[in-house]
């Protein structure tokens, strides 16, 4: 089968044939960030915009690596430098972009939708870097990515995801991304932290932290934002930490050959203790070199690969 | 001249549901006559021009009633000319079949005093259109914080008074607010939200805005100001109409204090009995209003609470934006949609459905809405001429090109309906016919 799809706006929209095919893609592209010299033609001559309308330095700068591996020309764009800010609507900005005739556009943007509403606006791909709080699909397929290496499979793995579920486009990305491809996944958070119907997007919600983790493959940590602290959702940290934050003993409730992960950046000492980051089970550094092979993936799908044979 | 609609079912409840027709001679209803009727100083005359000076309206088949009223209106004018002005309004509700509306104050300057009733009043005269008639503010600029010169409003022409948008958040200010507005004998319309609850949210708060990743608006952001005014309606034996009601909690709650016998009334909107949550087209603007679209149960109990009456009458809270509002992103986009071109054609959907009969329909559409103000259009020989003629069968697909609004907000755009406004008359003369080509040159 051929990848047909122009944009990459969230993982609902993904058939799991598809998002088997991206992570095939992504693993074939890993080799390349292996060798001395790490860049490859295939997207010589395209160009890729970098939208970004909220601040990241890790997202922005892994996106960056893979075009620039492929060969691709990148323009950065962020809320600082944009006419955003001066007043413009998101879609005069993108039909602005588009005058320019990049193939591809990055969106990180704090509205969830937003790369939905220009996606149907440009010919350019749209892939989203992330929107407000609805999806990140980069990340969970690098999530994927990184599960299906290490234990081989995805389809029938128990998976936690222990956080901040109301406000994280991780969480929701990950549980479809996850569910869809045949694990069990399991959410905790504080009540406060849940929101409603999030069963539906296929999950099931633990009483608390421990039946969360026990007899888990995978357990992901959410950041947990500093800012939300004192706020109404939870009273301290310590308090947070005390339930929800992942140490060695709680983790002996999981399977021995557990993995453990976190989109980062992480809070140590908060929602993971600082042994649990640096020990074995720890995947956490290699979900960043993956972040860079499945975004060399999505751009080659989207811009270089079966999609544009056809069309040029 | 006179005028005979001819043919019609006329139907004004409770007190007549016949074939009549209906003689308009100086802006008002005449005569009420049975179809065979010859007035006797023409019946020498030829049959095809019988009544030589008399226009008259073929209305075979069609519904006549009093003229509909929607009291839930945004005209825009002062301030946003852009979206909407007075006369596009007013031309939309003529389209509509609606021969008046209540316009709310959010305008800009704000009608929170009696300059601008009289600009909106004298502008509507100048129309000659649909009637407006103005609703004041509560407080001064909408603030919440003090009260506007009502009084003064009152005398310009305004006939009842909201801070619609946002709801008096002060409790205390609300109640003095009801005891005055007692006093002063004028209707209080609320907007009933908890804006705390509400908390920034864009959709309904349930399983779609967690799938969109939207923020949501608990039912109980509106059932908890529903309930402090009926408390409060209670405190000070003063009436309260609670505008645009969505969820099941609100009908509940007004039903069991209506059994109590507080003196309430409330209206919905017909996206609130036509459409739900699940709706919500991906990130697609037009379904984004407040209060927000809801579940399938609150859709059932909206329309349960029509027919077996607790909700009393039909709005359709018409909002209408620009591009400039609405083609954005959703969070950031404007809450509100068109709807005087949509209600009667969706409030009949209800009677095809089989969940309102004609004569509730009609009750909940022009005389509940006049009764709430104080207006008498009953269809009685001497009551000025303010008429609806329905064509309950006309079959069309809802064009928002074809607006005589000049904003195309809507969620509706390619929907099938059933029925609408066939003919739209305000005192005594035809403001707006369906196909009505020649309508310069008849009247
Ligand atoms: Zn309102």
């Amino acid at each position: 089968m051929r990848f047909e799809k122009k944009d990459i706006l969230d993982i609902e929209s993904l058939e799991p044939w598809e998002i088997s095919m991206i992570l095939d893609t992504a693993q074939g592209m890993k080799e390349i960030s292996e060798r001395p010299v790490k860049k490859v033609p295939t997207l010589r001559g395209k160009t890729i915009v970098l939208f970004f309308q909220e601040p990241s330095t890790r997202t922005k700068l892994s996106f960056d690596t893979a075009a620039k591996r492929l060969s691709a020309d990148t323009h950065s764009i962020s809320a600082g430098t944009s006419s955003i800010v001066k007043g413009e609507t998101l879609i005069d900005t993108a039909k602005n972009l588009e005058a320019m005739k990049p193939d591809v556009i990055v969106l990180r943007h704090p509205s969830s939708g937003a790369p939905h509403l220009i996606a149907k606006r440009v010919k350019a791909s749209v892939i989203n870097a992330g929107d407000g709080i609805h999806a990140h699909p980069s990340q969970a397929l690098l999530d994927m990515m990184s599960v299906r290496e290490k234990k081989g499979r995805i389809a029938g793995l128990k998976i936690s995801i222990i956080g901040d579920i109301s406000h994280s486009r991780v969480a929701r990305s990950d549980i479809t991304g996850f569910s869809k491809m045949g694990a069990m996944v399991s959410i905790c958070a504080p009540r406060t932290m849940i929101p409603k119907g999030i069963e539906k997007l296929g999950c099931t919600v633990s009483p608390n932290m421990e039946a969360c983790i026990e007899g888990s493959d995978v357990v992901m940590m959410l950041r947990i934002q500093k800012e939300r602290q004192g706020s109404i959702l939870f009273p301290t940290e310590r308090e947070y930490s005390t339930l929800f934050g992942l140490n060695r003993d709680r983790l002996k409730l999981a399977q021995k050959d557990v993995l453990v992960m976190h989109p980062g950046p992480m809070n140590r000492g908060v929602e993971i203790s600082s042994d649990v980051a640096d020990s074995d089970c720890s995947i956490i550094l290699e979900q960043v070199t993956n972040g860079v092979a499945l975004r060399m993936a999505l751009f080659y799908l989207v811009a270089g690969g079966s999609r544009h044979a056809d069309s040029h | 001249m006179l005028i005979r609609i001819k043919g019609a079912r006329v139907l004004d409840p409770p007190h007549m549901d016949a074939k009549k027709d209906i003689i308009i001679k100086d802006h008002l209803i005449h005569a009420i006559v049975d179809p065979e009727y010859v007035d006797p100083e023409y019946k020498d005359a030829d049959p095809d021009t019988r009544i030589p000076d008399t226009h008259i309206i073929d209305a075979a088949g069609k519904i006549l009633v009093p003229g509909l009223i929607d009291i839930h209106v945004h005209l825009r004018e002062p301030g946003q000319e852009y979206k909407e002005t007075i006369e596009t309004g007013l031309a939309a509700a003529a389209r509509g079949g609606f021969t008046a509306v209540c316009c709310m104050p959010n305008t800009n300057p704000v009608n929170d005093n009696s300059q601008v009733t009289r600009f909106i009043i004298q502008r509507g005269r100048e129309i000659g259109l649909s009637r407006v008639y103005p609703v004041g503010a509560i407080t001064q600029g909408l603030k919440g914080e003090t009260l506007a010169e009502i009084h003064d409003m009152k005398q310009a022409g305004i006939v009842a008074v909201t801070d619609d948008g946002k709801p008096v958040e002060n409790s205390n200010l609300m109640r003095r607010a009801l005891e005055y507005c007692r006093g002063l004998n004028i209707p209080v319309f609320v907007h009933a939200e908890d804006t705390s609850l509400a908390d920034g949210g864009s959709m309904n708060e349930g399983p779609f805005s967690t799938f969109w990743g939207i923020k949501g608006i608990p039912n109980a952001a509106e059932s908890i100001m529903v309930v402090r005014d009926i408390a409060l309606s209670e405190l000070t034996g003063a009436p309260v109409h609670f505008c645009h009601i969505s969820t099941k909690e609100s009908v509940e709650a007004i039903r069991q204090a209506k059994k109590r016998g507080v003196k309430i009334t409330c209206e919905t909107a017909p996206h609130y009995f036509t459409l739900i949550d699940e709706d919500v087209k991906e990130y697609d603007t037009h379904f984004k209003m407040n209060p927000p679209l809801r579940s399938k149960e609150d859709r059932q109990a909206v329309i349960e609470g029509l027919s077996e009456g607790t909700i009393d009458l039909i709005a359709s809270d018409h909002a209408p934006h620009s591009v400039v509002e609405k083609d954005v992103e959703f969070d950031r986009a404007a809450f509100g949609i068109v709807g005087l071109e949509t209600s009667l054609s969706l409030a009949l959907k209800l009677v095809h459905d089989g969940n309102l009969t004609l004569t509730e329909l009609i009750h909940k559409m022009a005389k509940q809405p006049a009764n709430l103000l104080g207006i008498n259009n009953d269809i009685k020989e001497g009551n000025r001429a303010d008429l609806t003629l329905i064509d309950p069968d006309h079959e069309y697909v809802i064009d928002p090109s074809a607006f005589k609004s000049k904003s195309r907000n809507t969620p509706f755009a390619g929907m099938k309906v059933k029925g609408n406004a066939f003919l739209t008359m305000v005192n005594g003369k035809v403001i707006y016919q369906r196909d009505g080509k020649d309508l310069q040159d008849t009247i």
